[in-house]
């Protein structure tokens, strides 16, 4: 392959609610036992892209260790391999991160000092499959300057969430919105782009110099009319995690067998740290329907229309209904969560009622677990 | 000088025939067990767990199973710079090439591996029991007793000692006799076929023994290491051990996993137990599905109902199927309405729809009745059984089988189709 890889990790989204308080987004666990990041990852590791750095910024500890080794990847190489670049002071600079573009410009040497003609950037929070090989080929067949991966908004809930943009009969970039009041087009940014590297290093520098940080508003929305600035438009699966809504109805999608055919049976698939957890299981007393079960967990009350996550301990006689249980949460007798999102690591006493009444309730107690 | 104070060679080479068409293709080592593992994975673990990061693993018997497992040792950690796992196969000499004709005959053959890490102590391994334990601590026995070999053993009901090696120890441990499956045992020290070997000692017992053939360690090494009055000690384990050499005791081993407190706890922080997995996707269980008593691999597809069993990875159990006292290996398939009772069902095997599986009386195997026996039907990997038969029990079935190896639609108790596999 041909290209680089850069996937912007760096960001927080108070969508996110009390769930962004423990990780940025990019390591939000994802479908029972991948995190957000993986669907970037793979993806780049099977259009067999070689060199990937990722930016991080908000709250990294949970992303930093999920990346501790790249082998999961692919990424433990000679040539080229994973980069994880956080914020750090120089004699030059003592900023963090103003924004994407900064975060680039931050670490244009990388850049400068790789020889690959073309960069692929990604954002953190997608869920989604793609052979970034065909963006290039489209990217180099329309002669393009940037080249920006669409999708109908109709696969998300919040569409002035995003980028929308409006597309002339070649595909070219005419209208460009960031996160607008009112959209004109339902046509919206996956935060995916294909862009020669010298064209990059150019328009980065060039915004450093004008005091300019981001990579939409800055570059694209800027550049729309002076650069070439193409989409290609998907139809595939994509969504993004960062809200508390769609992250719900991203991991509920996985529920349905042409969601899990796509991601997990099709060729190539998607990568994960591995944690070495014994398989799942169910006790006298479980009864589990339409549900996700990762590894690890034990289970014995309950579980319907659910995903747990790896390491899940759901007690005697619990009912947990519409739920997301995240990993190694563990779930005291009789307790009876519906329509939540349990925050990962906690402990939820015996008896314990939560309802999410009119939306997604999202669970923290930070109880303390006394190991038996 | 590279120098590593003990190293472990784990005797993978064997084909554990008594298991029947599960190591018809595969080494007993590679085997699966309990729903994701691999039978050498726990020696593997314990080997990394007690600080052992060079392990030489000895194959012989169909190894392209067990070598693919290993790789360069990523899930255990024993990729290393300087030692790490290194899989072992018989070679070519100069002078003469031969196998492996027993199992200090393999060790022996590899000598050269061993010299290269300047060892002090050698353990010896087999990867054919399911059991954790602190190899280090045996260790620790070992010095603190100045022994030449020391010999984990465990105690067993005396009626049952008849079947192993026997050690009898005085006071201290140290052992004064031994007896190979005695009809009348003196002791209840059973050998669980772990040494560990002062370097001295192993080598020179090696190379006086090195013409004797099929050179192995309970027959000939230990004898020779008594009678040059070596100093012979028994470490005595309490904890979990189990050789699953019979497909009753492999069967047994798996089911004692779905106890709700299992004695041999796998989900436990303390000594986790490493394995290469190739499906980290979480499992899927249907809105009609019943899974009760169970554990079940990772990316499995649950539309029927499953009840004490264990289930591999990226198994599918279609809608209306009854799972009973079974253990489905990884990529195995079982069709709508089939009924599976007290099996033990191989990789990637394909089970048509409306089967019935294990039923009626039990009737001894036509083919070999000591090794399938235990009421189990056992199915060989890559097997594909036909819709609408009827299996009965004791029954052992391989290869692609079709509606014609099924007179009336039955494959009665005691029958075998195992033929067909060559093709």
């Amino acid at each position: 392959m041909r290209a680089l890889g850069i996937i912007l990790a760096g960001g927080n989204s108070n969508r996110m609610r009390e769930l962004s308080n423990k990780r940025a987004v990019a390591a939000m666990p994802v479908a029972g036992s991948f995190r957000s990041i993986d669907f970037a990852l793979s993806s780049m590791t099977n259009s067999h892209i070689q060199k990937v750095a990722v930016l991080t910024q908000y709250n990294a500890r949970s992303l930093n260790e999920h990346l501790n080794s790249s082998k999961w990847w692919d990424f433990g190489r000679k040539q080229g391999g994973l980069f994880v670049f956080s914020p750090t002071v120089t004699t030059g600079n003592s900023w963090w991160y103003r924004g994407t573009a900064d975060a680039i410009y931050q670490n244009l040497s990388w850049l400068k000092n790789s020889h690959e003609p073309y960069v692929v950037i990604a954002s953190g929070d997608g869920v989604y499959k793609m052979d970034f090989n065909k963006v290039l080929e489209y990217h180099i067949s329309k002669r393009a300057d940037v080249t920006v991966v669409c999708t109908e908004g109709s696969q998300v809930q919040d569409i002035s969430r995003f980028g929308v943009l409006k597309m002339n009969e070649d595909c070219r970039i005419e209208e460009f919105e960031e996160k607008p009041m009112m959209a004109r087009s339902n046509v919206i940014s996956t935060g995916i782009y294909v862009i020669r590297r010298r064209q990059l290093i150019e328009m980065i520098e060039r915004c450093a110099q004008e005091g300019r940080y981001d990579f939409v508003n800055d570059v694209l929305i800027r550049y729309k009319n002076l650069k070439r600035i193409y989409g290609y438009k998907i139809d595939t699966y994509w969504s993004n995690i960062a809200s508390v809504e769609d992250y719900y109805r991203t991991n509920m999608d996985f529920l349905k067998p042409e969601v899990r055919k796509y991601f997990f049976t099709e060729y190539p698939g998607v990568y994960s740290k591995i944690d070495d957890l014994p398989p799942a299981k169910y006790n006298p007393g479980s009864c589990v329907k339409n549900s996700l079960v990762a590894s690890g967990c034990i289970i014995n009350g309950h579980v319907e229309n659910s995903i747990l996550f790896k390491g899940a301990y759901v007690g005697n006689n619990c009912v947990i209904k519409n739920s997301i249980v995240l990993n190694d949460v563990y779930l005291g007798d009789n307790t009876h969560i519906e329509n939540c999102i349990v925050e990962s690591r906690d402990t939820i006493r015996a008896n314990s009622y939560h309802c999410g009444e009119d939306g997604i309730k999202i669970v923290v107690e930070k109880n303390e677990r006394y190991a038996i | 000088m590279i120098k590593k104070e003990m190293i472990a060679m784990l005797l993978a080479g064997g084909q554990g025939s008594r298991l029947g068409v599960l190591t018809e293709k595969v080494a007993k080592p590679a085997v699966a067990f309990g729903g994701k593992y691999r039978i050498i994975d726990f020696p593997l673990s314990n080997c990394i767990n007690s600080g052992i990061d060079t392990v030489g693993v000895l194959t012989q018997y169909q190894p392209l199973r067990l070598n693919t497992h290993i790789g360069i040792g990523i899930p255990w950690d024993l990729d290393r710079n300087v030692g790490g796992v290194t899989v072992l196969p018989p070679y070519e000499k100069s002078t003469s090439s031969e196998w492996y004709s027993g199992t200090a005959n393999a060790i022996y053959q590899n000598m050269a591996y061993m010299e290269t890490y300047n060892p002090d102590y050698v353990l010896i391994l087999s990867g054919d029991h399911i059991y954790k334990m602190d190899y280090e601590v045996m260790l620790d026995y070992h010095k603190a007793n100045n022994a030449d070999v020391t010999i984990a053993c465990m105690p067993v009901p005396i009626e049952e000692a008849s079947r192993f090696g026997v050690m009898i120890t005085d006071g201290n441990g140290k052992i004064t006799d031994f007896e190979e499956k005695p009809e009348h045992p003196r002791s209840n020290l059973a050998s669980m076929g772990i040494y560990i070997f002062s370097w001295p000692a192993l080598k020179e017992s090696l190379n006086a023994l090195k013409d004797q053939p099929g050179c192995d360690f309970g027959k000939h090494i230990l004898p020779y290491c008594k009678d040059n009055d070596k100093r012979l000690f028994a470490y005595e384990f309490n904890g979990y051990w189990k050789d699953v050499g019979t497909l009753g005791s492999y069967w047994e081993a798996n089911m004692e996993l779905i106890d709700i407190i299992p004695e041999f706890n796998l989900y436990e922080e303390f000594w986790k137990i490493y394995t290469k997995g190739d499906v980290i996707r979480p499992q899927y269980v249907s809105a009609d599905a019943i899974v009760e008593r169970s554990i079940v691999g990772e990316g499995s597809e649950i539309y029927g109902e499953i009840h004490n069993s264990v289930i591999g990875a990226d198994v599918t159990i279609e809608k209306g199927a009854v799972i009973r006292d079974s253990i489905i290996m990884r990529h195995s398939q079982i069709g709508a309405g089939t009924t599976v009772d007290k099996a033990i069902i191989a990789e990637n095997v394909k089970v048509g729809d409306n089967v019935v599986m294990g039923v009626g009386e039990e009737a001894p195997n036509v083919l070999k009745p000591k090794i399938y026996s235990f009421g189990l039907v056992t199915v060989g990997e890559n097997a594909v059984i036909p819709d609408n038969v009827k299996i009965g029990k004791n029954v052992c079935i391989a290869g692609v089988t079709t509606a014609e190896d099924y007179p009336n639609g039955e494959l009665p108790s005691g029958g075998a189709i195992v033929e067909k596999d060559g093709e």
